[in-house]
């Protein structure tokens, strides 16, 4: 199967890989997939407590070339916006961002629930519980 | 990775042709272009001889009677044809087949059909190294058995399993023994008679000839086998496979069988070397693991769990350069692993981590060398970028982690 430019780019320069330190107040972690299914994706966020803007993003992700394209992805999309901005992100637009194939749709979705629970953490940790969204977890 | 170097570890999956057999493959395409089945003129007659000349290089290369091999289109049709073809001609005598959950899928997938058809099929389970249990095998034999049907090397491991074991059994039970031998012939002494086996198949790629072409082997005494023919015409093949002969495709299939004799034990001499030497080179990565058997399995297979790496990504990182095939198959919303790992008990993730390599005629020292150099780049690489590792790497029971299933 041949992977489009996009993706093999991420692939090859991943953006953002890294780990932001869970223990802080202002960083959440979400950690979706399982080992058993071929994909796992650690994504963080550090969120700057006064503006509520993501000021930085990183991720780790086991599994083939399109999840790590779609949460390489992810982190750059994240990086600047607003909470509430970040939870508009759909899996869509990673799929066309990336020009995923159906059988790669799963990657993106797991890239979204990967920015929700992040998000959830984060909304946890601080006490915000007011418009935090369930997670999908697409059962 | 610079270079354009391009690296074929692919070998179980299919061969190149070797040039010798191009050569002797071309004149009957246009030089020689007749019929087999023509018996009124010249070019029927040198293609008739051409097709008998093969029969008998092929039969030599597995020590069968000519008159024992029948042409097909390749190992997916031959296991067809066996199974099919037993179940319809005995049918009167039962209708149990057993074979095992690890046979590739053109055995599988034909027994899941038969089962649809009133027959009933017992898969055997294969232990950690994936051989079956011979005991498992006595046991599972019924009166209504009809049919043992267990590969000679598995496409994924190399794992032989023990065939003379095993025909003996069959033997002093009465049933029919046969194998799906795709892998091994060419590449290790395969012998059906002295073995036990009554029906084989086997393919012309897998051993450096055309695709498009393979036989099955129908034991003509002590016992006479015949199997009902699947394709229905003509007549050709003893009346168990009608069609027109694929001609330059069974020469070159003869040519490659010629070759295959002469050299099958300087070629794995030499490919046991090599695959050990990249085993061991690969072995040297942390929480890396050989699948299967490793004192039962084909010169020129490894297959190898890179824990925490998931496959597919790994192949990503090199396959501009090196081509291999990875037990994890990441193109459906399912995402299953290679059956035949699971079968073997591994778990679900290890099984994800998996990399085939499989060498062959063709494969040199520097390509080794210049593989395990590129794979173990591509394994750092995918750990760095793996959180799973990371979380190995710090002490956490990866077990004891609720993950979210999706």
């Amino acid at each position: 199967m041949a992977y489009s430019e996009k993706v093999l780019d991420h692939f090859q320069n991943p953006k953002n890989v890294g780990t932001l330190d869970k223990s802080k107040k202002n960083v959440g972690t979400g950690l979706v997939g399982a080992p058993e299914c071929g994909d796992v994706m650690r994504l963080q966020i550090e969120v700057d407590e006064a503006s509520g803007i993501i000021t930085d993003a990183k991720f780790k992700t086991f599994g083939c070339g399109s999840a790590i394209a779609s949460s390489s992805l992810a982190t750059e999309w994240l990086k600047g916006k607003s909470i509430d901005e970040a939870l508009t992100i759909d899996n869509m637009d990673i799929v066309e961002e990336l020009a995923l194939p159906p059988v790669k749709i799963h990657c993106s979705v797991l890239a979204e629930d990967a920015i929700k629970s992040a998000i959830l953490d984060y909304r946890k940790k601080n006490g915000i519980e007011a418009e935090a969204e369930t997670v999908n977890n697409h059962a | 990775m610079e270079t354009k170097r391009l690296i074929y570890l692919d070998n179980n999956a299919t061969t190149p042709v070797d040039p010798r057999v191009v050569d002797t493959m071309l004149p009957y395409f246009y030089d020689k272009p007749g019929n087999a089945a023509s018996r009124s003129h010249p070019f029927g007659w040198i293609a008739e001889e051409a097709v008998d000349y093969a029969r008998e290089q092929v039969a030599n290369l597995i020590s069968a009677d000519p008159k024992e091999i029948i042409f097909t289109s390749g190992a997916t049709e031959s296991d067809n044809l066996g199974l099919k073809g037993v179940f319809e001609m005995y049918a009167s005598k039962g209708n149990h087949i057993i074979t095992t959950r690890t046979e590739h899928k053109a055995v599988l997938d034909t027994c899941q059909k038969l089962e649809k058809s009133g027959g009933q099929v017992t898969y055997l389970e294969v232990g950690p190294d994936g051989l079956i249990s011979l005991e498992d095998l006595k046991a599972a034999i019924t009166d209504k058995t009809i049919l043992v049907c267990i590969m000679w090397a598995n496409n994924e491991t190399g794992v032989i399993q023990p065939m003379k074991e095993i025909g003996d059994i069959c033997a002093a039970k009465g049933v029919l023994f046969m194998s799906d031998a795709t892998q091994a012939v060419g590449k290790i002494p395969v012998n059906p008679r002295e073995t036990g086996v009554h029906i084989m198949a086997f393919t012309s790629h897998k051993m450096y000839g055309p695709k498009g072409v393979g036989a099955l082997y129908v034991s003509r005494k002590n016992p006479r086998v015949k199997v009902t023919a699947q394709m229905d015409g003509g007549g050709h093949e003893r009346g168990m496979r009608s069609g027109t002969l694929n001609v330059p495709g069974i020469v070159g299939f003869g040519k490659a069988a010629e070759i295959a004799k002469a050299e099958m034990a300087a070629d794995a001499a030499r490919l046991s070397k090599l695959r050990d030497k990249l085993e061991a080179g690969l072995c040297q990565l942390e929480e890396t693991y050989v699948n299967g058997n490793k004192d039962h399995r084909m010169p020129h297979v490894t297959n190898i769990s890179f824990k925490h790496v998931e496959g597919e990504g790994l192949m990503m990182t090199f396959n501009k350069n090196i081509a291999v095939s990875s037990g994890s198959a990441c193109t459906s919303a399912s995402l299953e692993p290679s059956y035949v790992l699971v079968s073997m008990g591994l778990g679900d993730d290890l099984a994800h981590s998996s990399i085939r390599f499989s060498l062959g005629r063709f494969t040199t020292e520097e390509d080794v060398d210049f593989a395990v150099e590129a794979v173990s780049k591509g394994v750092n690489h995918m750990r760095d970028l793996s959180p799973i590792w990371e979380m190995y790497k710090e002490g956490i029971d990866l077990n004891s982690v609720v993950w979210s299933a999706h």
